[in-house]
């Protein structure tokens, strides 16, 4: 718990993101992969929601009857920790070679023993964060490499703190901060599979982003932060450079974090690191514009029944859920959901948000970009409805003579929707097509003998 | 995704049933192809599991390999897949047609026709997904670089089938002991050539329209909308569900249950069709399995190894066989549907690409390189533009349906012909230009001297050109709606075309070459048999940003000669580059028409290139004597864990 007083409405909210995850329960920590996927999907008011209340999502899907399709294999996780283990064993040097082997400009190479590795343990993450800004405040003045693992961020994500972890950090002797990702995908004859990069490099964005606004403590405490009086008066000359000065042509307003991110990766087929720098502006300004526009969670909560909670009420031993599913599910469909297929690799409720999406027939379901070509139909009925020229239940007034016929506009004003009129279009062609194939355009797979094209 | 497409999909969720989006088969299904299920191992890069390969589908080859960390056992696993996938790679060869084509003569220069070889049949390979052809990839890669032995280690041999002696190679204990990891394993040379086999199959597969190499998802999702998003259609059970239902469930239930259903044990009913395995069979069943494996392989007890690796060898299978069985489901339903007229045409170019590769495998050509140079990258990339714009024409050509998604895109416009005046061109010796009208409810995109196409009788096409919209009919509810043709309403107007071809070579047209009133034709805007840009420029013609001109100049090296023992540098990269400039002729429209052409020395030159592209990605320190591009990966300690 913090020790300084949070204003009122802080606590209020607090205290209700508490209420909605239930008395005993410890709120989960929300990880850069999480926020990427959040960013990804910044719609979504109730995945804001349980991310920001620290719910359990993986525990809530399997209460849902919904289990989350994925987790991860104890090989791939063995690897990767296995990996990560090598490449800092040596506290950062080999890391540090890395880096200077992709700047233009590494500068003259450190001394033995020139990199530092600041201890970074303490308790809770809060401790561990503020710890880190001491390490990191220190660092950037003392004008050499350090190299920090697993520092401890924090940032706000709609109103409430989210602590991250990256999996290094180093310090330029310039002053200015490097992100380090390291991951155990391959990097084959220099290329990497791109939507592993891609993922990587939005994670990334999301450390940048939260080191930018540590790094402006940082700056505005005169560099290195309280209790380390010494370097207030001697260090500023360094740490001013780092902050505003353009360090490797990538650096922006911010000035101490760098732009472009560490990848380490396995090299080939072996457990050699090899290390490119990637460029994570773009996922920068994504990131952090998607951050920003994530509904407040206040404003979600403050829609939800005063007694809502998403408590799965669970037993002795800790798993068993003793909450009432349709209790539970009532809960969760109060608040809305903008599920899309995206969501099936990133989010633990994907299977309970499609099954509600597919109820309510939207057109999201077969994929993002198909609002597009449709209008202003939203679900499936609708656009069939359209297509077919079939009534739907809402016009039942002026039954049509010749329902089935997309030539015979049913309703003028829907005739005059050229997404309506592309639509039928789209029908009758597609019908007379598999009439002039023999085709039955009911069920599949019963292909007639006759391949032959009709047309001339 | 096209608007047909998605309407298709929506009344498949209506109907609960997959809906036909093709009426014909659009790739070639071979009568015995060989399939392959892989899997792999979680985290690590080219650690095979296992895999179930053959031409049989009642009697799957089964290859595990118990413990994927241990890189003997991985060499072994790819030494059997290689003794059972080489035959089929090889059985093509041998049965070969004579084609003519066009060569350059080396000596005089000049253009003669000359008799070469098309093997007959190309041996087809199918995997279960996307992921199957990137692993295929994977494979090919980690393979083709292997050192090849003289003779065959016994050891290899021995491993095989049977479990491990405990104190084979694949005993050391992890962590412990010396290892014997620095000196380079040799590999049976059937392990190199198979990885050249892959490669090359993995880099047809990126050839639009191919099929030497296929996955049943791609097809499958061609070929039906389901009811779900294309994401979704990744999942082969997901799919087969939609399209093919067990008795008794609808589409969207029988999906779901092949996504998400769990037996007792907590492992899904259909596991994932691969590479990839279900985090919760690594964690519950294999990795237990793999300690037990472990175990017996430390204390040394071989019957207790041989139990272990029994058991190891029963969980994968319990994950491939589904996947093997949905495999051939989805071949069967392919099989119903009968082939497009063009897709024998389409699936002689791969014929070519197959002989193309038999032949440097024969002249001992080294495995094709890491890196394309800059030549042949852009004659890869020009091949597979025009490979695009030639299917996207066959297919729409081929199937009404494919042709009905063009119409409603303004592409193509069908209708009956209402009018056809005779007409004759102004030229000293007049020429027939007949005028046809046409009455269609499509909306072509038409244009004053547009070109129109259309497929006549014979297979040959017939041109014209839009001269203008002679009237409109307005449909019932219509009316007034502009004089615009293309921006809708109820308008049916009537296209005047002036046929420009087609008509033979008289002053009169051939009988039936002219469409005639109450016909119904369908005219496309785009070309039926697209060309290729323009030919890359003369080697000596070559750009900087592409290699430049050749330093040394051997023209007309022929391609088929053997290659000498890779003795230097230079005739390694003679050879590759040759390698490489025939892969990409392999794939392109005419083939072999660039391949004398162009000669070996300047692929050479060219793949220097690709040297300076690999030091400028990978950065290494001190370029290496030799081409990177060609040199295996070091073998070292780092290897496994």
């Amino acid at each position: 718990m913090p020790t300084e007083t949070p204003p009122p409405q802080r606590t209020a909210l607090r205290q209700r993101l508490a209420e909605l995850r239930g008395p005993r329960v410890a709120p989960r920590p929300l990880d850069a992969r999480a926020l990427a996927a959040l960013a990804a999907n910044p719609g979504c008011r109730r995945r804001a929601l349980l991310d920001g209340a620290g719910v359990d999502k993986t525990a809530l899907a399997r209460a849902l009857g919904s289990p989350a399709p994925f987790g991860q294999s104890q090989f791939a996780h063995q690897r990767g920790h296995v990996f990560e283990a090598r490449v800092t064993a040596d506290g950062g040097e080999q890391l540090v070679a890395l880096l200077r082997e992709r700047l233009s400009d590494p500068g003259p190479p450190p001394p033995r023993d020139g990199v530092d590795a600041p201890e970074l343990v303490a308790d809770g993450p809060a401790g561990r964060t503020e710890r880190t800004r001491l390490a990191l405040a220190r660092a950037t003045a003392a004008g050499r490499w350090a190299v920090l693992r697993h520092p401890m961020v924090s940032v706000a994500v709609a109103g409430s703190p989210a602590y991250l972890e990256p999996d290094a950090l180093v310090v330029h002797p310039d002053g200015s901060w490097t992100v380090v990702e390291i991951k155990s995908f391959p990097v084959l004859d220099g290329s990497a599979d791109p939507t592993k990069v891609g993922a990587a490099a939005r994670q990334a964005a999301v450390y940048v982003l939260a080191l930018r606004e540590l790094a402006e403590a940082v700056a505005a405490d005169g560099g290195p932060a309280r209790g380390v009086p010494a370097a207030r008066d001697d260090a500023p000359a360094g740490a001013d450079a780092g902050l505003s000065g353009p360090v490797d042509g990538t650096v922006g307003a911010a000035g101490l974090v760098r732009q472009r991110a560490l990848l380490v990766c396995p090299k080939d087929f072996s457990n050699l690191p090899t290390a490119e720098l990637i460029d994570v502006r773009k996922q920068l300004s994504v990131t952090s514009r998607q951050l920003a526009r994530l509904t407040r969670i206040e404003e979600i909560a403050a829609e939800l029944p005063g007694d809502a909670t998403f408590d799965l009420r669970l037993a002795d031993d800790g798993k068993t859920p003793t909450r009432p599913a349709a209790e539970l599910t009532a809960t969760v469909d109060a608040v809305p959901a903008a599920y899309v297929p995206d969501c099936l690799a990133s989010c633990e409720l994907a299977f309970h948000c499609r099954q509600a999406a597919r109820a309510a027939g939207a057109v999201e379901v077969l994929g993002r970009g198909v609002r597009g070509e449709l209008g202003g139909l939203t679900t499936v009925e609708a656009v069939l409805g359209a297509a077919l020229g079939e009534r739907t239940a809402s016009d039942e007034a002026e039954p049509s003579s010749v329902p089935a016929d997309p030539d015979q506009p049913a309703d003028p004003d829907q005739e005059a929707d050229p997404a309506v009129r592309a639509l039928r279009r789209a029908a009758a062609l597609r019908a007379q097509a598999l009439a002039e194939a023999g085709m039955d355009p009911g069920p599949a797979g019963r292909a007639t003998e006759s391949g032959e094209v009709a047309w001339r | 995704m096209a608007l047909m497409t998605t309407l298709a999909r929506m009344e498949a969720m209506r109907s609960g049933r997959a809906l036909p989006t093709a009426t014909v088969r659009h790739r070639h299904l071979a009568d015995r192809p060989l399939a392959l299920v892989p899997l792999t191992t979680a985290g690590e890069a080219g650690a095979p599991l296992g895999a179930l390969v053959g031409t049989d589908r009642d009697a799957p080859r089964l290859l595990v390999v118990p413990q994927p960390r241990d890189r003997d056992l991985r060499f072994a696993f790819l030494a059997a897949l290689a003794e059972e996938m080489l035959p089929h790679f090889a059985a093509g060869a041998d049965e070969v047609e004579w084609e003519e084509r066009k060569e350059t003569d080396p000596e005089t220069g000049k253009r003669v026709t000359v008799q070469v070889e098309l093997c007959a049949d190309a041996p087809q390979l199918l995997v279960p997904s996307g992921p199957g052809i990137d692993f295929v990839r994977l494979l090919g890669r980690s393979m083709r670089f292997r050192r090849a032995a003289e003779h065959e280690p016994e050891d290899l041999a021995g491993a095989r089938e049977g479990p491990l002696p405990a104190s084979g190679p694949g005993a050391a204990e992890p962590g412990g002991g010396p290892r014997e990891a620095d000196v380079p394993r040799a590999a049976p040379a059937r392990v190199p050539l198979l990885g050249r086999w892959l490669t090359h199959y993995g880099e047809r597969a990126r050839v639009p329209g191919s099929s030497l190499l296929l996955a049943l998802t791609d097809l499958l999702g061609q070929h039906w909308a389901t009811g779900q998003s294309r994401l979704e259609d990744q999942h082969l059970g997901a799919l087969l569900a939609w399209i093919d239902p067990p008795a008794g469930l609808a589409g969207p239930e029988a999906a779901l249950r092949a996504e998400t259903a769990r037996d007792d044990r907590g492992q899904l009913l259909c596991p994932p069709a691969g590479p990839a395995t279900d985090p919760a069979f690594d964690n519950r069943l294999l990795a237990p399995a793999m300690a037990r494996y472990d175990a017996a392989r430390t204390r040394g007890v071989p019957a207790d190894v041989a139990a272990a690796e029994r058991e190891v060898r029963e969980l994968v299978a319990s994950q491939l066989r589904p996947t093997w069985e949905a495999l051939w489901r989805g071949v069967d339903l392919l099989r119903a549907l009968p082939p497009g007229s063009r897709v024998a045409d389409r699936w002689k170019r791969d014929r070519w690409s197959y002989t193309g590769h038999r032949d440097r495998v024969r002249a001992g050509e080294p495995p094709q390189p890491k890196w394309d140079d800059a030549v042949t990258a852009a004659r890869k990339l020009a091949a597979r533009e025009t490979a695009q714009a030639q299917l996207d024409a066959q297919e729409a050509l081929d199937d009404p349906l494919v042709m009905a998604a063009r119409r409603l895109s303004g592409e193509a416009f069908a209708g009956e012909v209402t009018e056809v005046v005779m007409a004759y061109s102004q030229a000293k010796v007049p020429r027939p230009r007949p005028l046809v009208t046409v009455r269609t409810d499509d909306r072509p995109l038409l244009d004053e001297g547009v070109k129109v196409y259309r497929a006549l009788p014979d297979g040959r096409t017939q041109r014209a050109e839009f001269v203008t919209y002679e009237a409109y009919e307005t449909g019932e509810a219509g009316g007034a709606h502009g004089s615009d043709p293309a921006a809708g309403g109820d308008v049916a107007p009537l296209v005047v075309l002036r046929l420009t071809g087609g008509m033979g070579r008289g002053k009169e047209p051939e009988p039936g070459s002219v469409p005639e009133e109450g016909d119904r034709v369908c005219w496309t805007l785009f070309e039926h048999a697209p060309r290729g840009g323009p030919e890359l420029p003369d080697p000596e013609q070559t750009p900087w940003t592409h290699g430049g001109p050749p330093l040394r100049a051997e023209p007309g090296a022929p391609l088929a000669e053997p290659a000498a023992p890779l003795a230097g540098a230079g005739t390694t990269l003679a050879g590759a580059g040759a390698t490489a400039s025939g892969d990409a002729t392999a794939s392109a429209d005419t083939p072999g028409a660039i391949l004398a052409a162009r000669p070996a020395a300047v692929a050479a030159d060219t793949a220097r290139d690709a040297d300076a592209g690999a030091t400028a990605l990978v950065g290494a320190p001190g370029a290496p004597p030799f081409d990177p591009a060609y040199q295996p990966d070091p073998v070292t300690d780092e290897d496994f864990l």
